[in-house]
């Protein structure tokens, strides 16, 4: 999971940190059938734009008794380096986040009561979010009807450079934020080989949701690099309305093809559009590969400049590369193992895993504002990024 | 919020509406003893969750748009 | 098969599939009901619903049971009993007459099984 406060602080956007709180792990017990028992240990790895953030994963699931199903995850991301945000800002530094999440699962007949907890926790950032969640079977099983609500708070800190260097807490700075997500889906077997699932979540925040750390800049000729950096003014609050539709086909040679179309609108005027197309195959009776296609594209947030023409031209300003205009395409594979442990009967099935995945970002009015004494403020060239993700991990279920 | 009280009457009347629906099910199309693809790993959205919530955070991370990626869907058929 | 041969006896029939998690749950259950009653003329049959059969005898390999395993693999028989949930449990009365019909399994649901199996066989 990525983001968090210095991460986000100096290198994703504020979103990162509120989304953080938001994304909820896991599998979520649907309808009539509790999740199975599994434990899966992860180690992952992000490489793009000078960044590097990796760190483990954790997740246990278990049943207890016939009608309760818990689970229980820690994250941590370790971040190093600096990427195209904080250069401009700020100088590198190492940061850790943390984040643990607790779930249950309560089946009662056909229905599924759902209550999770997660915390995440950064030097200068702490999320908390609960969620809940009932989900049931109906029409002869065919049909999967879920509701959710999900509720978080935050309390943003800032750091500050002390004249030895140091960073340190800036006692006089603690904001707080506050978000609220319902969310609706629709899982419908519509043949023997097909499943469509439709989803939508409507999402508010509300109270600090910028950055202390992150800067807008506006145009000063002959000062400096020709721009003076300033700070970024958000809005109070946001309203996301988001739609998803899935549908996922069985291949007769036994494989399995998803498509997915998601639509996105917010009160801060960016509007997107996500494509995904999967592919699973199965190899043998111990291998499995899997291949996706992405393809994201987005405009900007209405208060977005990456150049203002002076200061304090309008209420909001904002220069995160989140809200600029941009599209990218994310390619990845993985393959999945199947293994056996000799001696070890309970241990059924366990399986080593690797995927990777290459993101390729666009931006349309996002510049490399570093480049600035080369090509001018304002003319240089368009931002791009490029990323690698790798993920190693093993399950085991029990 | 105005709008949370629309959404919650919303919300409140799908739900009744789907349990009243509960009532009066058209006859399932898809029988039970023909289900068996979905039971079958690889017709999981979420096969591994530890690993697809952390690429859809990756990702959401680095983009405006967030939410709707969605729930574990479809049922075997049992119980 | 004609079920004929039975009467006279209390028959059960539990439709099942290798791929349904609470079928495999219950099946070591009904192999301890089978042994109870068998000579007390009570007769199990295991209906398996799937139209290969593969997986169904490799689970079978691991888990073997002693009552007999029927193969619907063209659903024939599934749909005359009208199967609507998995597992599916039927029991025939001495006379032949269809007494009892249960959908899905919940543990706990064996004790339903015996109550009716005892009911049925001092009839």
């Amino acid at each position: 999971m990525h983001g968090g406060r210095a991460d986000s602080g100096r290198i994703l956007s504020p979103f990162a940190r509120t989304l953080l709180a938001l994304c909820v792990i896991g599998a979520r017990a649907l309808g009539g059938v509790l999740p199975e028992d599994r434990a899966d240990v992860l180690w992952h790895v992000y490489n793009g734009g000078d960044l590097t953030v990796e760190g483990p994963s954790v997740l246990v699931r278990k049943k207890v008794g016939d009608s309760l199903s818990l689970s229980a995850g820690y994250y941590e991301d370790m971040i190093s380096s600096a990427s195209i945000d904080v250069k401009l800002s700020a100088s590198p530094y190492h940061e850790n986040r943390k984040q643990e999440n607790y779930g249950v699962d309560y089946l009662h007949g056909k229905i599924t009561y759902s209550a999770g907890y997660i915390h995440s926790r950064e030097p200068d950032y702490i999320a908390d979010t609960t969620y809940y969640s009932v989900s049931q079977d109906m029409f002869g099983d065919l049909t999967t009807l879920t509701l959710g609500y999900r509720r978080g708070w935050d309390q943003v800190f800032r750091d500050v450079k002390t004249p030895n260097g140091v960073l340190e807490n800036d006692p006089t700075f603690h904001q707080r934020a506050e978000h609220r997500g319902y969310s609706l889906s629709l899982s419908q077997i519509l043949t023997r080989n097909a499943i469509a699932n439709f989803n939508y979540e409507l999402l508010t925040d509300q109270g600090y949701l910028a950055n202390p750390y992150r800067k807008i800049r506006y145009l000063s000729p002959g000062l400096g690099q020709g721009f003076t950096l300033a700070d970024q003014i958000y809005p109070g609050t946001r309203t996301s309305n988001a739609g998803s539709l899935q549908l996922k086909y069985f291949l007769p040679w036994r494989a399995a093809l998803t498509g997915q179309y998601r639509f996105f609108r917010d009160t801060w005027g960016i509007v997107a559009h996500t494509a995904e197309v999967d592919y699973t195959h199965p190899l043998g009776n111990r291998w499995i590969l899997d291949g996706s296609l992405r393809f994201y594209r987005q405009n900007h947030a209405d208060f977005y400049g990456d150049l203002f023409p002076r200061a304090n031209y309008q209420n909001f300003m904002a220069r995160d590369r989140e809200l600029a205009a941009f599209h990218s395409y994310t390619v990845g594979a993985g393959a999945s193992y199947l293994f056996q442990v000799p001696g070890v009967p309970w241990l059924n099935k366990n399986t080593i895993n690797l995927r990777v995945d290459h993101l390729l970002v666009d931006y349309g009015d996002f510049r490399d504002a570093l480049l600035a004494g080369q090509y001018g403020a304002g003319n240089e060239p368009l931002y791009k990024l490029n990323a690698n993700i790798f993920q190693v991990f093993v399950s085991i279920w029990f | 919020m105005e709008l949370t009280m629309k959404l919650t009457r919303a919300a409140l009347a799908l739900l009744l509406g789907a349990a009243l629906a509960g009532c009066a099910a058209p006859t399932a199309w898809v029988k039970p003893y023909e289900r068996e693809h979905f039971a079958d790993p690889i017709m999981s959205f979420h096969r591994d969750p530890i690993s697809s919530s952390y690429l859809e955070h990756v990702l959401e991370t680095r983009e405006g748009a967030h939410g709707a990626t969605g729930a574990v869907g479809g049922g075997c058929g049992c119980n | 098969m004609s079920l004929a041969q039975y009467k006279g006896q209390v028959v059960m029939l539990n439709f099942w599939a290798s791929w349904c998690g609470p079928c495999r749950q219950e099946m070591p259950l009904l192999e301890s009901i089978y042994r109870k009653y068998n000579r007390m003329g009570f007769v199990l049959l295991g209906v398996n619903v799937e139209p290969d059969s593969q997986a169904a005898n490799e689970w079978l390999k691991q888990t073997p049971v002693s009552f007999p395993i029927l193969y619907d693999k063209d659903s024939r028989v599934s749909k005359l009993y009208d199967v609507a949930g998995m597992p599916s449990t039927v029991i025939i009365d001495r006379g032949g007459k269809l007494r009892v019909l249960h959908r899905g399994y919940k543990p706990g649901d064996e004790n339903e099984y015996l109550d009716s199996i005892r009911t049925l066989i001092r009839e």
